[in-house]
């Protein structure tokens, strides 16, 4: 039996999608506190729930489950929850309800896919979030943003697609719709697969999120850096752990980004490369798919949502403040944003994983995980992007944001609650590295990881600090990459020039066609009949009457032809013809 | 020189002598780590984390060998900023006019 609606209290991705609802309704300080109050009772509601299915509906003959809770669900719930908080807290200066609702909308289809039980809901969640989501683009309300916005959800739609295409062949094989483990073996899990992997930005299909998330609005892309991406990363670890697949597919995607990020000129670009490399290490840990390596991915994906998002917000006040984000365009700033400044440097030691913060405790257990399972390559590979990561994220991103030259900017450091965010993101980057323990406990599976051994910490250090003094050595000489403002080809280029080769193509084609058709089919034939029509009779007359050797006042054949054409036939020669006429009517009559 | 950017106090680092206090903590550090591997034993999963300063050669090779191959890949894929202007989903003023004229 199917229990009343509100048995459990609204499920917290319902809450907040009908919550968005309510926000144009609201003003001021009431507005403020139901922007916090809806991640704040989520994740109460998250944290008391015992584990097993909640707010379970029937629809037709389908049960739809909106929220199976266990562990690995909880902790992106929670992880979820915390950034929708930290989130409104940081936007809650924009004026902009259109920014808002699609923010707590996002937020809502995360939270919904993230609990979903049935790969219908799950399918339902998603679409939401890719919608959604386009309006945090939207709302930056430049023409490039409209532009990045299409191509953002078109991108989404295909992916959506791809993944309802595999839900319902996999369905109308006879298979059970509960979102689970699945091998990766046909057409269905193989569309199922590549649904995912376009939210998780797998390469080739990755360049949607540079191209998009830079365009976004200021708290639209920290919203952004933490739910399409993550949410993705639940559902692999959900259905595709342990697919070895994802091992290659992750290591490549951690080394990859590490070259455009270190030449691409917005910092905000930069960070979605960063992100893309994070996200690689997840997919990594999921692909070993041991309690270890998946222990590690979801532990990691909860410290990345942390510390990505400290480091969009410090961007995003940068670009608040000063209205510029690009290398070539800012510098110096750490004498007027000290506590940016400061913010940044906590997101870049973490994202590095320095000791003391938090991906030192959760990328590290991927990496081992490689390790125990004796995949060298694999490991050089994840080592290698380490060392990329402290080069553009760790490096570049403060040094070129708050060092290096100095751009002559005015600046002051953002409003109090942008501030605020921030230190909420940083206290929770260097809570989990000095004290994972909580946070372990929320893992899928008991830990027994020791982050913090004498030499890990060691060979960790030498690998970031000999990265820093190479990339001091490269600057110092004047071999690192200048900034300069141009652009760097990537996989969009296929879609962005083959769309526009695609429409000028079906542009010269069909509209050719109809030229051609037009011409040939129904001009040429008109003409034609028109002649015949005209010069038919006419010739027929000339003809008829050089049969009768008559030819009105001795004129030759060719200007009797003319005069017979243009009608000014001599009057005689109308009489005859019209008694000719009538002769012929008595005759056949 | 812009009064409100550049206090009349200098910054940290416009002083010379912090820049060098700071890069001889890092260059002593460095010193320290490479030190300190002789005294720690660890649990390698491969022969080549046997080898002496292992993750400190790695970690420089590396992060050289990413910003020399990227600056190779910008060669290969720099394009001006203006490249995909004109590429977009709407349909430029001069010829939706055109357009409308035309019906």
């Amino acid at each position: 039996m199917t229990p009343p609606l509100f048995a459990d209290g609204l499920a917290p991705s319902l809450l907040f999608i009908c919550g968005a609802l309510l926000i144009p309704l609201l003003s001021g300080r009431i507005k403020q506190a139901w922007l916090l109050l809806m991640p704040l009772v989520a994740l109460w509601t998250l944290w008391e729930m015992p584990a097993g299915e909640h707010w379970v509906y029937g629809m037709l003959d389908y049960r739809l489950v909106l929220g199976r809770i266990d562990a690995l669900s909880r902790v992106f719930g929670i992880i979820f929850g915390l950034m929708a908080l930290i989130g409104a807290v940081y936007a809650l200066q924009v004026n902009d309800d259109l920014q808002y609702m699609a923010g707590f909308v996002y937020a809502g289809g995360a939270l919904g896919v993230t609990l979903a039980g049935d790969w219908f809901s799950l399918y339902l969640f998603w679409e939401v979030m890719a919608v959604a989501s386009t309006f945090l683009i939207l709302a930056r309300r430049t023409p490039a943003s409209r532009r990045a916005a299409v191509r953002y959800i078109l991108v989404h739609v295909f992916g959506g697609l791809s993944l309802l295409a595999g839900i319902v062949l996999r369905h109308a094989g006879g298979a059970d719709l509960t979102v689970g483990p699945m091998a990766l073996d046909g057409l269905a899990s193989g569309l199922i697969f590549l649904g995912i992997a376009v939210n998780a930005a797998v390469p080739p299909l990755h360049a949607w999120l540079q191209d998009a998330y830079p365009e976004a609005t200021v708290a639209g892309a920290v919203f952004l850096s933490a739910f399409t991406t993550k949410s993705a990363v639940y559902v692999m670890a959900r259905t595709f752990a342990g697919a070895e697949i994802l091992v290659w597919l992750g290591a490549v995607m951690t080394i990859l980004p590490v070259f455009y990020a270190e030449v691409e000129n917005d910092i905000r670009r930069v960070l979605s490369y960063s992100l893309m490399n994070q996200v690689g290490f997840m997919l990594c840990g999921i692909g070993i798919g041991t309690e270890l390596a998946i222990n590690g991915a979801v532990s990691h994906a909860f410290c990345h949502i942390l510390y990505k998002a400290l480091l969009f917000m410090s961007a995003g006040a940068v670009l608040h403040v000063t209205g510029k984000i690009t290398c070539t365009d800012i510098g110096g700033l750490y004498r007027t944003m000290p506590v940016t400044c400061l913010m940044c440097l906590v997101g870049a030691a973490s994202i590095s994983a320095f000791p003391l913060f938090s991906g030192f405790v959760s990328k590290s257990m991927i990496i081992s995980a490689a390790g125990v399972n004796h995949l060298g390559a694999v490991w050089l590979m994840l080592q290698f992007a380490s060392a990329g990561v402290i080069a553009h994220a760790g490096i570049k991103v403060p040094f070129f944001t708050f060092f290096g030259h100095d751009a002559g900017l005015k600046a002051k450091e953002p409003p109090l609650n942008m501030l605020l965010a921030m230190a909420m993101a940083a206290f929770g980057c260097l809570f989990i590295g000095v004290c994972p323990q909580p946070l372990y406990a929320l893992l899928p599976y008991p830990v027994h990881y020791v982050p913090y051994t004498g030499a890990h910490v060691v060979g960790q250090l030498q690998l970031l600090l000999f990265a820093i003094f190479a990339f001091y050595l490269l600057l110092k000489s004047g071999y690192y990459p200048s900034e300069v403002r141009a652009i760097n080809l990537d996989a969009d280029w296929f879609y962005r020039k083959g769309a526009a080769g695609f429409y000028r193509a079906v542009d010269a084609g069909f509209n050719g066609l109809n030229r051609w058709c037009e011409q040939r089919l129904v001009q040429s034939p008109a003409r034609l009949g028109a002649r015949l029509a005209f010069l038919g009779p006419a010739r027929l007359a000339v003809a008829a009457l050089e049969r009768l050797r008559w030819r009105p006042h001795g004129e030759d054949e060719a200007s009797c032809g003319k005069a017979l054409e243009s009608g000014t036939v001599r009057l005689g020669a109308h009489a005859a013809a019209a008694a000719l006429f009538l002769v012929l009517i008595y005759l056949v009559g | 020189m812009n009064p409100e950017t550049t206090p009349d106090k200098p910054a940290l680092f416009d002083r010379p002598r912090n820049v060098r206090r700071l890069l001889g903590g890092f260059f002593a550090i460095l010193g320290l780590l490479l030190v300190a591997e002789g005294f720690i034993q660890g649990h390698a999963h491969f022969t080549w984390e046997r080898m002496p300063f292992f993750h400190a050669t790695y970690g420089f090779v590396a992060c050289v060998a990413v910003i020399f191959t990227a600056k190779a890949l910008r060669r290969l894929l720099k394009r001006p900023a203006t490249y995909y202007d004109g590429d977009g989903t709407e349909t430029p003023p001069a010829t939706a006019s055109q357009g409308r004229r035309d019906r």
